[in-house]
């Protein structure tokens, strides 16, 4: 195989790292944001539970950040494609995530009652919004989105976003998501708080890893169903990164199963997926928050592989001109900026792993509610 | 080739106009702040002296509440590219991805990672430690600045890369052009000093403000003294560094330094007057009455006595050939995209240089086509292009003036602050304090009017010489515009009524609230007696 097809793979494979980073580090701390106002009764709970993600919120966004700019280097024309196609939902999201570090910084500076319930509030949207929008984008490239290309690459758009919005699959989708964000928060919290605080993180959860498992099985039954893309003509993987390039697409029913039925070995992904959530059910149930933490990471592996698995090479089909429907191999940047990205990232990615690493460290234990109302850096 | 609605694109430019000035009101009392706080808390490292750490503690709170908004924004910049700007962001996102998302794995994280220890790490950390994650937050801050002003600089000076005919875009050849673009490093180091600027006046009007009121005496001496120092050394280093920019402009973006310049004409040295005030009219192009210093301009922007600079009209002229053969280039790209004929990809290659003025063209052609113009039409098209690719003269040249007269008032008020501070007469200077205080908000505004210098006078282009603005944006509707502005404005306008509120709450409290609330405050003129124990704090 070319350099650059090797290329191409890595940085796709990169992708669903940065997916699954971005799933585990920042659904965590939005879970904490939806399940505030419900674990803090009073105001001093509700900063003891802000606390314990207060030294690390700002780092983990960073995920969602450099999910942006990866994109953007790594797949400019995905980037691009995508960001405009769900415009109307890209803005909502961007609205609830603008709010939040503004949230975190200025709720507990004043003193007013109204002051600090409106940011609660926001936490709970700017908490579930996002992870709602996140699930629900998988579930909208899954299915395709209406787009295509002019001669020169600029794209058009061919529905409109309510088309997107409102469907079934859909919201099943973005709800998977948050009850995997709810149940990392509520881990997240059971690891660094005491009762009452514990007991009810305990509580929400058991319920996210339950509904998580409900909503993965229901939605591997759409995917078998639904109408998925295959290529029906071999292309080549090194090719000019451009979807005008010429491909030939068909959408056929239950296509995203072709890629398990060619490699079996694939569904130990959705089995690893079911097996993490299973076992994180379980682990909070015999308080092991530890365990559960570690095991969070392993859905969120299972989901985001085995979305990828069946829709590999693709990345975002396209139902009105299938054919130039974008695919890991036609919406790359080029083999030297790929090349280059790469180098950055294996130096600083396990550098990242490091200093975030110790930073948990350095502020490991319990968060308790007397030293926080005493604490002037406190949020 | 269809044009976008003018309206989306007019609204997409007010936007990015409106969300990143708005970003930079944040950004450099952040840059300069970071810096300011390593430099107390070394002090104390150094000395033991617990009022450094209180001065360190307390400029960090007002630290935080400006670091949260500039976050959020800067966000928001980050989804604009893909949101308003996707043809841009396709064309132009390789060579101008990669620092950015560099700029998330170098700077970002290291930033936002160790902000969190920065603020709740006192107790946790031993001093130096906590002394070294200061430093990290500083240089992350200022690091983010680096990257993201190489992928700026990328595109005024469109250098290490070329339009690839296959994928139809900018395509990156060389790293170290990117990075090492000259017009990068000059822009990176303007840019984070202005920063220092902004903190030094905000940490100096402050002071000055106590000093005033005759609170925290002790506290805001130290405080305004290491500020003006602090200040001046950056003010100069600002002025030299702008004049390296503004040479860099002369060589690689010459329209924009003859709009700077409100330059019709080609200048005529050695006697040509740098205009001190004049009235642009972009309508008529021509200056309606002109203040000037005689025999300055020349050796202002080229550092010699008898460089002609070529004026306004003269660039016009010579863009006529450049069109017309753009016009071919981009006729043949269309052609080699569609049969992939070498012939037609010869025919681009000959005239690849000017393609950028063949989409130009694309407003003026007939059906908005430049790939089907008759050969009658053609010398009209031309005729009409031409004006296109000046810049707003009126904008970029009261921009630009604004931030020079600003930043010789910043000299002059620095150094008569160092040299009071230095003889210990600052409580005697009342008018002198209250200036400090009033000017609080200047440098923030000279940063902005340096932006609106810097991109005005980019436009209309994108990436200069290659993509015009007009053709950047996505293909959305109006009411789609309209919604994200909206919002923008709503949200914007509470983020800025929360963010003045707790400045002046937490700069009106000033640092005992910050450490030792349940002492009696009018015992506090002496700091030094000040328990530090931050967690004895409410
Ligand atoms: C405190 C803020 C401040 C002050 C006092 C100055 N500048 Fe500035 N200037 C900026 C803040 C700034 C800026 C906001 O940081 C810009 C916008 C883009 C950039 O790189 O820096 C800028 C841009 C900018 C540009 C446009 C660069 C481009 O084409 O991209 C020029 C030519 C200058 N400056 C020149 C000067 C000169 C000659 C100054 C003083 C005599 C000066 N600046 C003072
Ligand atoms: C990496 C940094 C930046 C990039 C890539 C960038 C890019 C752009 C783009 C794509 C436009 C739209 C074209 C246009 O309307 O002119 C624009 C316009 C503008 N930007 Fe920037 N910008 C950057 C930084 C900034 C910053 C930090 C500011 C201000 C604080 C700023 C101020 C403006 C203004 C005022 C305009 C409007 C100019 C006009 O429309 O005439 N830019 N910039
Ligand atoms: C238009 C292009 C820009 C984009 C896409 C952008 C993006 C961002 C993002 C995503 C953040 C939040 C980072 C975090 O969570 O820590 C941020 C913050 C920041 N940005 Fe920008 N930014 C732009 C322009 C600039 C410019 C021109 C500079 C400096 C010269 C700058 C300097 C900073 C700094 C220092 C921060 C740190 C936090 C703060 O602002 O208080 N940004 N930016």
């Amino acid at each position: 195989m070319e350099l650059y097809a090797i290329l191409k793979l890595i940085w796709a494979a990169l992708l669903c790292v940065l997916f699954i980073g971005l799933g585990l580090m920042v659904g965590m701390d939005m879970g904490v944001g939806t399940l505030l106002r419900f674990v803090g009764r009073n105001d001093g709970e509700r900063r003891t539970a802000l606390n314990i993600i207060g030294p690390h919120w700002d780092g983990n966004q960073v995920w969602f950040i450099l999910g942006g700019g990866a994109i953007f280097a790594a797949f400019p024309t995905l980037y691009a494609t995508s960001f405009s196609v769900f415009y109307v939902v890209m803005i909502l999201l961007l609205f609830s995530m603008i709010l939040r570090p503004v949230a975190f910084e200025y709720r507990s500076k004043a003193d007013s009652k109204l002051w600090r319930a409106s940011w609660d509030w926001v936490f709970l949207i700017s908490g579930f919004l996002p992870m709602f929008i996140y699930g629900a984008a998988f579930g909208n490239i899954l299915e395709g989105v209406g787009y295509h290309f002019g001669w020169n690459g600029q794209y058009y758009q061919d529905s409109s976003f309510f088309s997107y919005l409102l469907n079934p699959f859909v919201i099943l989708c973005g709800l998977m998501s948050v009850s995997l964000s709810v149940y990392q928060g509520g881990v997240m919290l059971m690891i660094r708080s005491e009762d009452p605080i514990y007991g009810r993180a305990r509580t929400y959860a058991q319920r996210g890893g339950i509904l998580a498992i409900i909503l993965f099985a229901v939605g591997g039954l759409f995917i078998s169903r639904m109408k998925g893309f295959v290529l029906t003509a071999p292309v080549d993987p090194a090719m000019p990164a451009n979807p005008l390039h010429g491909q030939e697409v068909a959408q056929i029913a239950g296509a995203w199963l072709h890629n398990y039925a060619v490699h079996p070995a694939l569904w130990l992904l959705p089995v690893l997926g079911f097996a993490c959530m299973v076992l994180g059910v379980l682990a909070v149930r015999a308080h092991n928050g530890g365990l559960a933490w570690w095991v969070g990471l392993g859905s969120w592996i299972g989901t985001i592989g085995t979305v990828g698995a069946a829709m590999f090479p693709f990345l975002m089909p396209s139902t009105t001109a299938p054919n130039q429907s974008l695919t890991i191999w036609n919406s790359t940047a080029s083999a030297y900026g790929l090349s280059c990205m790469l180098v950055v990232a294996l130096i600083f990615v396990p550098l990242i792993l490091c200093y975030t690493s110790w930073c948990y460290y350095v502020m490991r234990g319990k968060v308790r509610t007397a030293d926080i109302i005493h604490d002037s850096h406190s949020y | 080739m269809d044009i976008i609605n003018p309206t989306v694109v007019d609204l997409s430019r007010f936007q990015f106009a409106l969300t990143a000035l708005y970003h930079f009101m944040f950004v450099p009392l952040t840059l300069g702040l970071t810096f300011m706080l390593a430099a107390m808390e070394t002090v104390y490292v150094v000395t033991g002296r617990k009022i450094y750490k209180e001065m360190a503690q307390f400029w960090g709170k007002l630290f935080g509440i400006n670091f949260a908004i500039g976050v959020a924004t800067g966000l928001t910049m980050e989804f604009e590219f893909g949101t308003n700007w996707s043809m841009y962001s396709r064309f132009f996102g390789d060579m101008f991805g990669t620092p950015l998302a560099i700029e998330g794995l170098m700077a970002f994280f290291m930033e936002s990672t160790f902000v969190g220890l920065m603020f709740f790490g006192w107790d946790r950390l031993s001093k130096q430690a906590h002394l070294a994650i200061t430093y990290l937050v500083a240089l992350g801050s200022n690091l983010s600045a680096l990257w993201i002003l190489i992928a700026n600089a990328s595109m005024n000076v469109p250098e290490g890369g070329h339009f690839d005919p296959e994928t139809m875009r900018m395509q990156f050849d060389s790293f170290v052009h990117v990075i090492f673009n000259p017009d990068a490093q000059s822009k990176f180091v303007h840019t984070s000093v202005a920063g220092y600027v902004s903190a030094a006046l905000f940490v100096m009007g402050i002071s000055a403000f106590y000093l005033l009121r005759g609170q925290h005496k002790q506290f805001a001496a130290r405080s305004f003294r290491m500020a003006a120092l602090f200040g001046i050394i950056s003010t100069v280093a600002v002025i030299t560094l702008g004049d390296v920019l503004g040479r860099m402009d002369y060589e690689k973006q010459p329209t924009k330094i003859a709009a700077i310049e409100g330059l019709w004409h080609t200048s005529k040295p050695p006697y040509e007057p740098w205009i001190l005030a004049a009235l642009p009219d972009d309508a008529k192009q021509e200056n309606h009455f002109e203040i000037g210093v005689p025999f300055v301009l020349t050796p202002l922007i080229a550092h010699d006595f008898n460089t002609p600079i070529t004026g306004l009209h003269e660039l016009e002229d010579a863009a006529g050939p450049r069109i017309q053969s753009g016009i071919e280039a981009v006729s043949a790209l269309r052609r080699y995209g569609e049969t992939h004929q070498q012939a037609d990809l010869d025919i681009f290659r000959a005239h690849e240089e000017d393609m950028g003025y063949g989409f130009l063209a694309t407003r003026h052609a007939p059906n908005q086509d430049v790939t089907n113009i008759s050969a009658e039409a053609l010398p009209k098209v031309i005729e009409e292009t031409k004006p296109d690719i000046l810049p707003n003269v009126f904008v970029t040249f009261w921009a630009f003036r604004l931030m020079v007269f600003l930043a010789l008032y910043f000299f002059a008020l620095f150094a008569i602050s160092s040299y009071v501070s230095l003889k210990n007469k600052l409580e005697r200077n009342k008018l002198l304090l209250r200036l400090c205080l009033w000017s609080i908000p200047l440098p923030i505004l000279a940063t902005e009017f340096g932006w609106i210098t810097a991109e005005a006078g980019r436009q209309p282009w994108t990436v200069f010489n290659k993509l015009p603005t007009f053709l950047s944006s996505s293909t959305h509707s109006v009411s789609y515009m309209v919604f994200s502005l909206a919002g923008f404005t709503l949200l914007y306008s509470i983020f800025i009524a929360a963010e003045l509120y707790l400045m002046f709450k937490f700069a009106r409290l000033g640092p005992e609230a910050h450490d030792a609330p349940h002492d009696d405050a009018t015992q506090h003129p002496h700091l030094t007696a000040v328990s530090s124990t931050p967690s004895a704090a409410h």
